[in-house]
């Protein structure tokens, strides 16, 4: 390979180096004022991140599988896969293999930073260079690889159903401005190419339209204006970049460090939160996934648009957003690239002012304390059922009636009424007051001398698993609790005949990643069919506490919907393992609802 | 004058008039279904927070109504928000954030 100029130059590249230097200045800054913006002990976690081999190897794996592969999306719907990896994977590699040829072929050109990109219209080929040789062969290919994946996203524009969304978001001009400009630079770099592939070579694709154009366009004067217009397209795609949906690819590579490195979002609106934001690239995945969107009027309520808002500063919108959600997390179940819509809520709630604070200093425990003290012991278990096992006694019945037939000394801590576990008031960001009532029940927890302590609530489970810290104290949720029993031998459910479908709550799902345990439990007991959508992707039974705003006539569209999904299988109960469920479902199910302690209590002896 | 140990107690009668209502109206703004509230004390009756606090839904509008916002600030500081309220509700009032609305607008007098 030889040079065509010997100054190496040509103007046709001032337009992409303006483009790269905008993009990369504004994202190195942007990433690090992100960084700043953690607090102290956040940012020592994330530096030591980026020199523990164990995490630098988990993002190196993150970043090639999330942002090059998308494999998320992959197993989500194949032709979404396809189309993103092929787009991003497809220009990952012609930029590498651009790279490659050039150190190959030029070394002494690599310090040219725009040099690898149009390395093509700069080289001349000679008698060194085999003609067609595997880099040739293997740029076209990754070209044609871009190609289909553009092709791809140009019908997923007309038609997402395709692509198995429903739904999706309306870009901004900027974002079509970005759009269009990306769908133009690959085909743009085809026509330059082949253009140029007379003089620079070429293989299976930029040589046979090298030898078209020549047929009808014999003018070799096509060639610099084709290279200008690629340039051109590149500089407008990295100029609108940082404000547009397209931002979420540099974002991503801070966020999964970010993650990767055990960061929480600690402010609504900086660092690891901002990141987020950012990240989302506006596809609209969660739109579909919201139990609220089966009501139209909901739509713009979910995550995406929480991120939109945030972006734009629309504190009004921000609110109405932040409220009204039920914090199910579905949307961070099916979010490519993991924005955390719940958590992201409840930073938002938790800067609100609140001319009146909770405060919960005159509550004297002595008496709660008193009714369940007694001797430390690693057989005592004590039973926390919560307020909303109040609402339904029947499973706080069936619970102290599986305790005694197991033989288990148990304590019940809230038989007289309680302090609630503190989850509702956290999820409506009032954090300073959810740890005073932590702190009490804790003390109340302590004094019971028990070793193991069983919810039946999957709320208070949460809270209690990520928030007490009970050193010592064993706790689990009473699925879990159950199955140990009939493992270990102690209960012995008679096997029923009964087709039973289990509906996952989202506390406990989703919330804190338990799916296995109740199954095999209704296993023992009868025989369970699954819902059309269920575990991870199980669909919010509309009673959830998360809502600040949402009232309960306009949840009964999002439950009957939750119905519809559990009873794919026609089974002939629902059993489900939160109370608050139980209740949400019991008010408009055909079929009987029981909480899992009923179904597995009606089968002992 | 002679003490017997016991006086008359201080007149509870309120001139509804001249009570001042705006914490009421500006609460009816934000959360129109405060008006639907028949005081049957259903939210009281499963209050969690009530029997240790003092916390009862049913008072605390009632106080409001009546232009009493102190008494029942006292009573809201209670509230632990678990939300029981608003499922036995049978208006179908949002409590919870009928409370939180409160919590936030007792701050706009003092700004």
């Amino acid at each position: 390979m030889i040079d065509r100029f010997a100054s190496g130059f040509d103007p046709f590249v001032i337009p992409f180096l303006i483009g790269m230097a905008f993009v990369l200045v504004y994202c190195i800054i942007g990433a690090i004022r992100l960084i700043l913006q953690l607090d102290a002990e956040d940012k020592k976690r994330f530096f030591i991140s980026l020199i523990t081999p164990k995490t630098i190897w988990k993002n190196l794996k993150d970043l090639f599988l999330n942002c090059l592969i998308h494999v998320k999306l992959w197993k989500r719907n194949r032709m979404l896969g396809f189309m993103h990896s092929s787009i991003a994977f497809g220009w990952f590699m012609l930029i590498l293999l651009g790279h490659i040829e050039c150190f190959i072929y030029m070394p002494h050109r690599v310090k040219l930073f725009y040099y690898p990109i149009f390395f093509n219209y700069f080289v001349a080929e000679n008698e060194t260079t085999i003609g067609g040789s595997v880099i040739f062969f293997l740029m076209d290919f990754f070209l044609l690889l871009v190609l289909t994946g553009i092709v791809l996203a140009i019908i997923k524009r007309v038609r997402s159903r395709i692509f198995g969304m429903r739904r999706t978001t309306k870009p901004s001009l900027l974002d079509r401005v970005g759009l269009y400009s990306l769908w133009l630079i690959f085909p743009l770099r085809l026509i330059a190419e082949s253009f140029t592939a007379h003089i620079s070579g070429g293989s299976f694709l930029t040589i046979p339209m090298n030898m078209m154009f020549k047929a009808f366009l014999g003018d070799q004067m096509n060639m610099l204006p084709t290279w200008w217009a690629y340039s051109i397209c590149l500089c407008i795609f990295m100029c609108v970049l940082p404000f547009t949906r397209y931002m979420h690819i540099p974002a991503e590579m801070l966020l999964i460090p970010f993650r990767n490195a055990g960061l929480t979002i600690k402010h609504a609106r900086r660092g690891f939160a901002k990141a987020q934001v950012y990240s989302c690239p506006n596809c609209g995945v969660c739109i579909d996934a919201c139990p609220m969107s089966v009501k139209k009027a909901n739509i713009k309520d979910t995550t995406v648009y929480l991120n939109r808002n945030i972006r734009r500063g629309n504190e009004k919108r921000i609110e109405e957003i932040s409220d009204k959600c039920l914090l199910c997390g579905k949307c961070t179940a099916v979010c490519q690239v993991g924005v955390d819509g719940p958590q992201m809520r409840i930073a938002q709630r938790s800067i609100r002012n609140y001319g009146l604070e909770q405060d919960y200093s005159g509550i004297d425990i002595t008496p709660f304390k008193e009714a369940v003290a007694a001797e430390a012991s690693p057989d005592r278990v004590l039973y926390f059922a919560g307020c909303m096992t109040a609402l339904t006694p029947a499973i706080s019945r069936a619970m102290e009636s599986v305790f005694r037939k197991a033989g288990v000394d148990y304590a019940f801590m809230d038989k007289d009424g309680g302090l609630c576990c503190g989850r509702p008031i956290l999820m409506a960001g009032r954090f300073g007051q959810a740890r005073q009532i932590i702190r009490k029940n804790k003390e109340i927890i302590k004094a019971s001398g028990a070793s193991t302590l069983v919810l039946s609530c999957p709320i208070c489970y949460k809270v209690f698993r990520e928030h007490y810290k009970l050193e010592g104290i064993r706790v689990v949720h009473h699925t879990e609790y159950m199955l140990e029993l009939v493992k270990a031998g102690r209960l012995s459910p008679d096997a029923g005949s009964d087709v039973l479908v289990y509906h996952d709550p989202c506390e406990l799902g989703r919330g804190s990643g338990i799916y296995e345990q109740p199954r095999e439990l209704l296993r023992h007991t009868g025989e369970l069919v699954e819902a059309e959508q269920n575990r991870d992707m199980s669909i919010c039974c509309g009673g959830s506490l998360g809502s600040l705003t949402l009232g309960f006539d306009k949840r009964e569209d999002l439950t009957r919907n939750a119905l519809r999904n559990l009873k794919a299988g026609n089974p002939e109960t629902i059993v489900t393992a939160c109370p608050l469920c139980k209740t949400t479902f019991a008010m408009y199910s055909d079929i009987p609802v029981e909480d899992i302690a009923e179904t597995v209590n009606k089968h002992l002896k | 004058m002679m003490d017997f140990g016991f006086s008359i107690s201080p007149s509870s009668t309120m001139n509804l008039d001249k009570v001042d209502l705006t914490l009421y109206d500006r609460l009816c703004s934000i959360e129109p279904d405060a008006r639907k509230c028949m005081a049957c004390g259903s939210c009281s009756a499963t209050c969690t927070a009530g029997p240790w606090t003092g916390m009862s839904v049913r008072k605390v509008l009632l106080d409001i109504q009546r232009g009493k916002d102190k008494e029942a600030a006292a009573m809201l500081k209670g509230c632990m928000l678990c939300g029981k309220c608003t499922m036995v509700c049978p208006r179908g009032i949002n409590t919870r954030h009928l409370i939180l609305s409160l919590c936030r607008i007792y701050g706009e007098d003092a700004k």
